[in-house]
Parts: C-alpha cells; structure tokens; sequence
C-alpha cells in the first residue's frame, strides 16, 4: 500500500509540473488518469519494491552526487582524446595513439537485481565505459582506454552501490517501514 | 545585477555545452570502430545535455518550465543508457560481436584491423549504426 500511494504522489507531481491549467475540471481529469495508471499498474503487479526502491531515498542522492562527478571528469577525458592530435600530425597515427579501445568481463559481487541494474546504468551512463552484457555473477565492459577499465576493476563504483544496496536488504523491513515518502 | 549575472551564467553554460556537443560530433566521426564511436556519442549524452539544461534552467527562473526542464533532465538520464545499451547489445548480437579476448589482444587485434580493412570496417559501422537505430 505504501508503494501505491508513493506512486500516487510521483504521478500527480509529474501531471503538476506538466499541466499549468489548475480548474476544477482539469484537475478532476488528471486525478482521473492517476488513478487508471495505478489501476493498470496494480494489474501489471509492478508496483513493488524494484520499480520504487524508497529504502533509497535518503542514499540514492549521494551516491547520484558521486557519480555526476565521476561523469564529468571522464567527459573531460573523453573529450580530452576526441582532441588530442587533431590539429597535429597524420590521421592515422593519432587514432590509435590516444585511445586503446578493450573489452574485458569485470566479475561483480552484486546479487540483487537493483544493484545489478545500478551497477551496469552507472557504467553506461560514464563515457569511455559501456555495458554491453549482464549475467549472474559478470558484467562485459566496453572501454574506450585501458585506464578506464583498470578504473573500474579496482571497484569503487562496485562498492558505493554494494553499500546502497545489499547492505540495505539485510536490514530493509525494520529500516524501511518508519521511512515517510 | 543578479539578472545579468544568471545571463552570462546560462550562456557560458549553453556555449560550454554547445562545445561539448561538437565534441561528440567529431568523436563520433573521428573514432575508428563501432564501439569507441559509441563513447564519443555519451559525451552528448551526458555532460553537453546536462550543462544545456542547466543554462535554459538558469535563464527560465522560478517557474513551471524549470520543473518541467528538470524532468527532461531526469529522463534523459534515465533513458539515454538504456538506449546505448541496446545499441551495444544489438551490435553484439551481430557481425560486429566482441571476441572473449584479453586486453592486450584486443588492442593487437584491432590494429591489425586498422592497417588491413581500414576501409572496409569503416563501412560496415556505418551499415550497422543505422541498423541499431532501426532496432
């Protein structure tokens, strides 16, 4: 029931700030909408704790604060290669000095489909590393140089999401259950 | 004052954001194989589409716009990985699959590719580019 009403208040703040037009007749038919999401989304059963995680609701900021700034300095390394040499020396030679493309299956330790979904979003969403497949105990990652998947071997980004996660199932219900949305 | 100070706050935003968008541009168009163009085309993904945003959300003040933006934000931080990945997978499932290879071999691999089918590789990505939008 909890995750019906959290549901309820994301869908009526997202037709809020959509909408602009607060008459009584208008308002009427969104609240009407609302409920035919829910309605439709009870019946899909998807309304559990996997599509709103709400036991990360105080850590989930944090760790998007973290990853926004490892996103913007390997934009900048990105960028950094897209650059380097364009305006000196042959084509061909530049290419394959600035970046080492590779791919390697990185083991994870993360066995809840949250933080397995986590994990591979916040790889793809980082440029220069690219998820390409998943499986139960692996992640295949695409690079752009070798250093970024050195990078991500050495698990910082694996350990932040371990900590949000799976520490939280252990100790969820008692946790989560005097948490407000 | 504090008007003409968000000004040029958003504009140094918007051209620092237009830069990163060209930047991708040329990643895109510079990077020898399928995959490394895939990384040049997050940096549009993320930090141009973030810092643009940021400066059209500085110019609209407080208003309906700037929540309205912000979604646009969130969504697109939602959505743009998924995509990629899909991108990426599709690639996989297809000719331009990645060999189960080290490292190192790869890099060996892929310069042996570059000196021999320079030409050829270059014109498959383009084939398969457009048949991993389609998808």
């Amino acid at each position: 029931m909890r995750y019906t009403f959290c549901l309820f208040a994301v869908l009526a703040f997202i037709w809020l700030t959509n909408s602009g037009h607060y008459t009584p007749l208008i308002l009427t038919f969104g609240l009407a909408s609302i409920l035919f999401v829910i309605l439709i989304a009870r019946r899909m059963k998807v309304v559990d704790q996997d599509s709103l995680p709400l036991q990360l609701w105080t850590t989930l900021p944090g760790y998007y604060i973290w990853l926004l700034r490892k996103i913007i300095a390997s934009n900048l390394e990105v960028a950094a290669c897209v650059w380097d040499g364009l305006f000196s020396g042959s084509f061909s030679q530049t290419k394959s000095a600035s970046i080492s493309p590779c791919s390697e299956r990185i083991p994870t330790s993360l066995r809840s489909d949250l933080g397995k979904v986590l994990y591979a979003n916040s790889i793809t969403l980082t440029p220069g590393t690219v998820a390409i497949d998943i499986d139960s105990d692996s992640v295949l990652v695409h690079a752009l140089t070798c250093n970024g998947l050195e990078e991500l071997k050495q698990g910082e980004m694996e350990q932040r999401i371990f900590i949000l996660t799976e520490k939280n199932t252990t100790s969820n219900l008692p946790a989560g259950q005097d948490k407000q949305c | 004052m504090i008007d003409l100070l968000l000004h040029y706050a958003s504009g140094l935003l918007l051209l620092l954001g237009c830069f990163f968008m060209l930047t991708g541009a040329v990643g895109v168009l510079r990077f020898p194989d399928f995959y490394s163009r895939m990384h040049a085309a997050g940096v549009t993904d993320t930090l141009a589409t973030f810092l643009i945003i940021s400066g059209l959300m500085l110019t609209a003040g407080w208003s309906l716009a700037l929540f309205k933006l912000a979604l646009i934000m969130l969504f697109i931080f939602f959505t743009s990985p998924t995509a990629s990945h899909a991108l990426a997978r599709s690639a996989q499932l297809s000719d331009l699959r990645l060999a189960q290879v080290s490292a190192e071999e790869n890099l060996d691999e892929a310069l042996q590719a570059q000196s021999s089918t320079a030409q050829d590789s270059e014109l498959s990505t383009e084939a398969e580019i457009t048949d991993g939008t389609r998808a």
